[in-house]
């Protein structure tokens, strides 16, 4: 319990590389270990295979990464307050069946309508699912169990009712480009270009702001260095895309699946980072009677946050619908909701409430679909997938839980 | 009233009951409060004055109604009976909110703290300053470095540290310093240095006479009498829901102190509601 010398407040500490190690020690080194252990990975399946690396199958892997870092960042929502939602792949379900059913087969609603619709339909559910968790005070965990079951006979019974033999295709164009659709490779430099140059101007001017103040503020050097690294990512990325993948045709560009995730991790961000909601969102998952006590009201802000979930896994539904080219009354919620709660604690976020990012998901859906799509690959079979995505789990709970032990003395 | 003694300055009246004169230096009185939960009588016939700008420390045995008086004063509920004067004029404190509106700051034992949160964070929590909807993360730093600098707190290292990484002293430091943010002229205090070690025990009895020097009015509970002489201006002594005793600090010693603690009656001690200086 040795406490680092009390200094005076005065003197404005520096970031140093000293820190930098201390940050590694004590979890507060952000995604760096996560994005080592990526890396560790991708060598890996490069290594046993010559295709994981190909623009055709990375490209890929980012589609199937989609579904899980929506559900990630769905899951989030609640984790952060220290909730949980189980019936989330359902839920998800649910959003895809009433906009493919409504949108194609008899109906033929204008898909313009049919999005919104779907999606209000999903956050619905998040709300009836938080109202019954704070009215009634039951757990979440129980709530969502009883949705699990209950959702999931929701949609056998909606898709059945189509009586097209437990499936309903796809043929809606827009719904159906969500994911297979891609930006022109002259759309992909400008919408990665604009991204990479937003964030760098936020970076610099939240920094030259905190100056400007007197406050200690994130040397140049490694606010440079946070920007080079998005660059050279963003070109790589860039770079992939725009490679014809197909033998045949010529297929480029980016998914669209792909600025899809990017808005909804930066309007995640900012709500949970910018927003008075987003503030009281982690503190409640750190001590909601300290929010009470200071005069919120702490159910609007869980009951926001279940409808988030709703939301989020609407929009993950849509891209589900999309990716598998319609919704059958077979798909695998609880398994979606496992990868879901993996991506998320993956990336780092926790399972106890309180601390966690958007970011979070991205990296642990990434992740996932690594090895998911990597395992497939080099022939390894289901269950190997399985156990090695336990494994990779087990593996981040346990370096989250040292890590904060870590840091609760030192820092 | 059976315990009390008559009260001193009686002249002014049949004791409780009657309203403190209009031009009281008194912050805080309190007249007659009772408190029932349901057959159970926790608070008797409680009459206090806490002046400005002192440290009055409560003390009693367990169970002998100081929380309930406390959590009465904050608004936690409302009391039985009784009436409360906040600078001579009479007023209501059925809600924390009517507390903290009248300048009422309680900072109880469990500090209400959010461990992840920063200090920043922390201060704010509720009230949180923002641009159009955005929230105003640099004037919240700002103005958080300069209530811990005014209050001398100088152990922490930066502003932007995770409450849960603090120690003790410096948890209860951010706590008081919460309360006292807003333009508040009476900080309730629960127990502040009942599980802290002995420099940090310093720290926070440091603390608290910043503030009665910077006149904010402090009533202190605590079970530690070494740390209530250090500290206190003034006593006030409860025993079985009944305020036994409460004067200058000069007129009490550690033993009539106990006396009054464990028998709720001490020969020489003042009465209560005794001349308040």
């Amino acid at each position: 319990m040795s406490k680092t010398s009390p200094d005076s407040t005065e003197s404005t500490p520096r970031f140093t590389v000293g820190d930098l190690f201390k940050r590694l020690r004590t979890g507060n080194s952000g995604l760096i270990p996560i994005l080592v252990g990526l890396a560790a990975l991708v060598a890996y399946f490069d290594i046993r295979s010559h295709v994981f690396l190909s623009a055709a199958n990375v490209t890929n892997l980012f589609i199937q990464a989609t579904v899980f870092i929506l559900l990630g960042m769905a899951e989030i929502w609640l984790l952060l307050l220290g909730e949980i939602d189980l019936s989330i792949g359902f839920v998800a379900g649910i959003g895809a069946s009433t906009a493919v059913i409504l949108v194609d087969n008899k109906y033929h609603w204008p898909v313009l309508v049919v999005l919104p619709l779907a999606l209000a339909v999903t956050t619905l559910i998040g709300i009836l699912h938080g109202t019954l968790v704070i009215r009634l005070r039951l757990p979440s965990f129980v709530v969502t169990l009883a949705g699990q079951l209950g959702w999931a006979g929701v949609l056998i019974f909606l898709i059945d009712h189509q009586g097209t033999g437990g499936v309903v295709s796809l043929h809606e164009k827009v719904l159906a480009d969500l994911v297979n659709g891609n930006l022109t490779p002259m759309w992909t430099w400008i919408v990665s270009v604009g991204a990479v140059l937003l964030a760098a101007i936020f970076m610099i001017r939240g920094q030259a702001k905190r100056r400007a103040a007197g406050l200690e503020s994130t040397p140049m050097a490694i606010v440079a260095l946070k920007i080079g690294s998005l660059v050279i990512a963003a070109l790589v990325l860039v770079l992939i895309f725009n490679t014809d993948r197909a033998t045949f045709i010529v297929l480029h560009g980016m998914p669209f699946a792909i600025p899809i995730d990017i808005f909804i991790l930066l309007a995640g961000s900012f709500i949970l980072n910018k927003t008075k909601a987003g503030r009281y969102i982690y503190a409640i998952g750190g001590n909601s009677e300290a929010v009470r006590r200071a005069g919120v009201n702490v159910n609007r802000y869980r009951l926001l946050a279940f409808a988030l979930a709703g939301f989020t896994a609407g929009i993950a539904g849509l891209l589900y619908a999309s990716r598998l080219g319609g919704i059958s009354d077979g798909i695998d919620g609880g398994t979606l909701v496992l990868y879901a709660v993996a991506a998320a604690v993956i990336g780092g976020t926790s399972l106890f409430g309180g601390r966690g990012k958007m970011i979070h998901a991205v990296i642990g859906g990434v992740i996932i679909a690594t090895i998911y799509n990597g395992m497939a690959l080099i022939g390894m079979s289901a269950a190997t997938q399985y156990i090695a995505t336990a494994l990779v789990l087990l593996a981040a709970v346990t370096i989250d839980s040292v890590a904060r032990r870590g840091n609760g003395t030192t820092r | 009233m059976t315990t009390t003694p008559e009260s001193a300055n009686s002249q002014t009246g049949n004791g409780s009951g009657v309203a403190p004169s209009k031009k009281s230096e008194h912050l805080l009185s309190l007249r007659g409060i009772a408190k029932h939960f349901g057959a159970v009588q926790a608070l008797k016939h409680v009459d206090l004055d806490i002046p400005a700008g002192k440290v009055t420390a409560l003390i009693g045995d367990n169970g002998a109604g100081k929380s309930t008086l406390i959590k009465t004063i904050s608004g936690i509920w409302a009391p039985t009976a009784g009436d409360v004067f906040w600078n001579g004029e009479q007023v209501k404190v059925h809600t924390p909110g009517d507390a903290s509106s009248l300048g009422i700051s309680t900072v109880y034992q469990d500090l209400a703290l959010c461990d992840n949160l920063d200090i920043v964070q922390n201060m704010y929590l509720g009230h949180e300053e923002t641009r159009g909807i955005t929230l105003d993360e640099i004037a919240m730093e700002l103005n958080t470095k300069k209530v811990l600098k005014e209050l001398s707190v100088s152990t922490v290292k930066s502003v932007r540290q995770l409450v849960g990484s603090l120690s003790g002293g410096q948890r209860q430091a951010v706590a008081v310093a919460r309360a006292v943010m807003r333009d508040t002229q009476l900080v309730i205090m629960d127990e502040p240095t009942a599980a802290l070690g002995v420099s940090q025990t310093h720290q926070v009895l440091e603390l608290i006479k910043n503030l009665s020097d910077r006149g904010i009015a402090v009533i202190v509970i605590s079970h530690n009498l070494t740390d209530v002489f250090k500290v206190a201006d003034r006593l006030a002594v409860m025993h079985l829901g009944t305020l036994v005793s409460s004067g200058d600090i000069s007129q009490y010693d550690t033993t009539s102190a106990v006396e009054l603690i464990t028998t709720g009656e001490s020969k020489g001690a003042p009465s209560s509601l005794a001349s308040s200086r």
